[in-house]
Parts: structure tokens; C-alpha cells; sequence
């Protein structure tokens, strides 16, 4: 299968084999107009299998969203066909806007126009609360 | 400017401050009657709470302050739908200090993010209720004379009874203090309270269903009620809840100098024969209520 390079935009990399595609949903990338490849299971001596993400455009990215998917996924930046950038994630302390609290008696069910936050209070185990009702994320 | 959310949004250190604070009150509280002169506390209440509304409003006229809010969502502007957003912007405008209750969790938390005067939260669904929890600190420091070296035993809800938890989060900073969960299996304590508190902070626990075993060794009893409506059935109810109540008999293997804490209201399970007991210093608790948020406004408002 071949995916033709790209010359000016994102490569998300190393993504955990099935967690492209919710990179790609929570990400937005649906929104874009410009071209966006989803490769799966693609072969890799680091894991075993991985997924990637190409997008043929320089916009912005949320770390964070990448940081709580899948920190182990690289994000290279290429410009002219040459990787300029090549950035590691980390799990990111807080998540504004990313997900949202399922716990039915927050206030955040009811109360338009604020921001979802949650906090990472567990880095070993990756567990996020809701910084308003401090319900677990799901 | 500070607001109160969370007891932990407080240290031990600020928390012994506000202790001691409320001591001079009540042993002087003429002194204190018109500290709070020309301010307004607004207590917004979204849902009914005749105890915790009426020991806003005592401490601010105590401290010679006024009050103004509503006592129920549907008498407020939240009925023609809006934000508490906009309502803590508004009230800014009218009061001095903001005294919230609300069913949703996390309600004042957003009113802190948006009133430009300081947010107490009297109480968010099952979430927080930092100034029950002072209170139970006020009356353990007076009634024992330590917030340390205790062996605190909960009893009766100890799964949904977010007063417990509270206590919990905010004893455990203390030195050498040890827990005695009593409570029927279907309302132990739930598992994240002992990890994230207990476990995490070292602290020694014992569970246990059974309050007279308990009893000899307990330093403080904080009861609280065992309600039909968190049980599966019926028969299980039944079976259990005479366990739970308080009597003259239960309290034959107790200390001498314990005391017995419930944060009210209560049902039936403390028997009306313990009122009389010197141990029992719930209604004094309520008293102390009224004072530890007298220490708390003086606070917020940084009136000294």
C-alpha cells in the first residue's frame, strides 16, 4: 500500500495500533478539507504494530489530545518534504476541551459556555478527574 | 481574594488560625459584633437547607453584617434559566461575600471563577461541604483539646455520607490519628477514599461492622444515618439498621472523655436517651457551626 508523502504539514507516528482513529475524531480532523491519511496496523520495529496519521496541512495541533490518546506517538513537522520539527508527548497535566464529564450531577451538564477541564491525578495509572464534580474521566 | 471550595483548599496551618479565631469569638463575641458592619453576605441557596442557610445568616448578623439570597432555585433567577456564571457576576455587585449551596457538583467552584468577591461553598450535591467539615474540626479541637493522637470511628453511611469523607481528607493531615470504619458491607467506605487518602498517607485504619466492638477503643463516634434508600432491599434494611443506632447499651464499653459528633439532621440513629449524656456534643457541634463561620467570613473578607 502507498501513501504519498507530504510536503508541507504533520506526521502523528508511533500511534498505538487501533488508536488512530480516536486520535482522529478527538483531534478534529474530520473538520479539515485538506487530504488526511489514516494508515493502520502498519508494520513497525518499535511496537510491533502502530498506526499514523498524515495530514497534508501546517495546522495547529493539540498535544494534549495526543499526550492523553497515546503518549508514546511522535509528532514530525515537515516542511519542503524535510522533517523540521520532530516533538515526543508527554501525558499532559490538564485536558481543556478534550473530553467531557459523563458524571450527571456535574454542573458541567447544565452550565453552557465552560470549559471541560480535568486533572491528571494519577500519572502511573493515566487517571484524569473532573476538576468541578472530581468524577473519574471515562 | 480567597474563596473556600474544598476543605483542603486550606492548609493545617490556615485551618489551626481560623480554630483559634473562632475560640476568641465565642469567648468574647462582643467584641466582634460589629466587625462586619456595611457588609452584605449573599446567600444563595438553589435547593432547601434550613440549617446550613441559617448558620450563614446567624454568623453575618452576629458579626453585624446583613444578608440578602433566595432559599430555593425556583425563587431565584436560575428558574428563567440562568448561568452561575452570570449570577455570581451579578451578585458581586450587591454583596460583600457568597454563600453557595447547589445541587450540581462543582457549582460554586464556577461561581469562584466568576464573582469578583470571595465564594464559601455551603454545600454542592454529594460532592463538598467544606464548612460542615470546619465545624467538626472546631469541635473536635474544643472538645478534645487536640486534632491529634485520636481514634476517630464513622459510623453507619460511610459509602455516600460525603461528610465522612471530608472529615477523613482533612483528619488525615493530622499527626498519629487512626480511623475505625463501622458500617453494614453494603455502605463501607468506598475504595478510592482508602487509596487516595488512607493508604496513600499511611494512615491505620480498622473496618468493621460491629459498633460495640468498636466502642472501647474510640476517642471521637461520628454517627451518621443508615437511610432506607441506599439499600437493595428491603430485608437487608431491616436486618441492619437497629445495628447502626446509638443507645444508652451501646455506649456501656465507651470512654469516659468520648464525645459523639453527628453533622444533623438526625433520624433515629442516635436514641433521644443519649441527649443527655455528656458525651454527646452534637448539638453543641451545631453551635460551633454558627462560630466557625463567623471566623470564616472575618477571613474572606480579610477583616481582622
Amino acid at each position: 500500500m502507498k501513501i504519498d508523502s507530504i510536503s508541507n504539514g504533520i506526521v502523528i507516528d508511533h500511534i498505538t495500533a487501533g488508536r488512530g482513529m480516536m486520535l482522529y475524531e478527538l483531534l478534529g480532523l474530520d473538520k479539515l478539507d485538506c487530504s488526511v491519511a489514516i494508515i493502520k496496523n502498519v508494520t513497525s520495529g518499535k511496537l510491533s504494530k502502530k498506526d499514523i496519521i498524515k495530514i497534508d496541512a501546517d495546522i495547529p495541533i493539540n498535544f494534549d489530545v495526543i499526550g492523553y490518546v497515546d503518549p508514546g506517538a511522535t509528532v514530525n513537522v515537515i516542511k519542503n518534504e524535510q522533517i523540521v520539527e520532530k516533538r515526543t508527548i508527554d501525558i499532559p497535566e490538564k485536558l481543556t476541551n478534550v473530553i467531557t464529564c459523563k458524571n450527571p450531577r456535574c454542573i458541567t451538564t447544565v452550565e453552557h459556555g465552560i470549559d471541560q477541564i480535568f486533572k491528571l491525578v494519577d500519572r502511573e495509572n493515566k487517571i484524569y478527574r473532573c476538576i468541578y464534580c472530581e468524577a473519574k474521566a471515562k | 481574594m480567597r474563596s473556600l471550595i474544598d476543605i483542603l483548599d486550606f492548609s493545617v496551618e490556615e485551618i489551626d488560625v481560623l480554630i483559634a479565631a473562632a475560640d476568641k469569638i465565642i469567648e468574647n463575641p462582643a467584641e466582634y459584633a460589629e466587625k462586619c458592619r456595611g457588609k452584605k453576605l449573599a446567600t444563595l441557596f438553589y435547593e432547601p437547607s434550613t440549617r446550613t442557610r441559617l448558620s450563614f445568616e446567624a454568623a453575618m448578623m452576629e458579626l453585624g453584617g446583613n444578608v440578602i439570597g433566595f432559599s430555593e432555585a425556583a425563587s431565584s433567577s436560575a428558574a428563567k434559566g440562568e448561568s452561575i456564571a452570570d449570577t455570581a457576576r451579578i451578585i458581586s455587585c450587591y454583596a460583600d461575600i457568597i454563600a453557595m449551596r447547589h445541587p450540581k457538583e462543582g457549582a460554586p467552584l464556577i461561581a469562584a471563577k466568576y464573582a469578583s468577591i470571595p465564594v464559601i461553598n455551603a454545600g454542592d450535591g454529594g460532592h463538598n461541604h467544606p464548612t460542615q467539615t470546619l465545624t467538626d474540626l472546631l469541635t473536635i479541637a474544643r472538645e478534645k483539646k487536640r486534632l491529634s493522637s485520636l481514634t476517630v470511628g464513622l459510623c453507619g453511611d460511610l459509602k455516600f455520607g460525603r461528610t465522612v469523607h471530608s472529615l477523613i481528607c482533612a483528619m488525615a493531615r493530622y499527626s498519629d490519628v487512626k480511623f475505625v470504619l463501622i458500617s453494614p458491607d453494603e455502605l463501607k467506605l468506598p475504595s478510592y477514599v482508602k487509596k487516595d487518602v488512607l493508604k496513600k498517607n499511611n494512615i491505620p485504619y480498622l473496618q468493621t461492622a460491629s459498633l460495640e466492638e468498636a466502642m472501647p477503643e474510640l476517642d471521637i463516634l461520628y454517627m451518621t444515618r443508615v437511610q432506607r434508600e441506599r439499600f437493595f432491599n428491603e430485608e437487608d434494611y431491616l436486618r441492619l439498621k437497629d445495628s447502626y443506632i446509638l443507645d444508652k447499651n451501646k455506649l456501656a464499653g465507651a470512654k469516659d472523655d468520648l464525645i459523639i459528633m453527628h453533622p444533623l439532621p438526625r433520624v433515629n440513629e442516635i436514641d433521644p436517651s443519649v441527649d443527655d449524656d455528656p458525651r454527646a456534643c452534637y448539638f453543641r457541634q451545631a453551635n460551633y457551626g454558627k462560630y466557625i463561620r463567623m471566623a470564616l467570613i472575618l477571613k474572606l473578607l480579610e477583616i481582622s
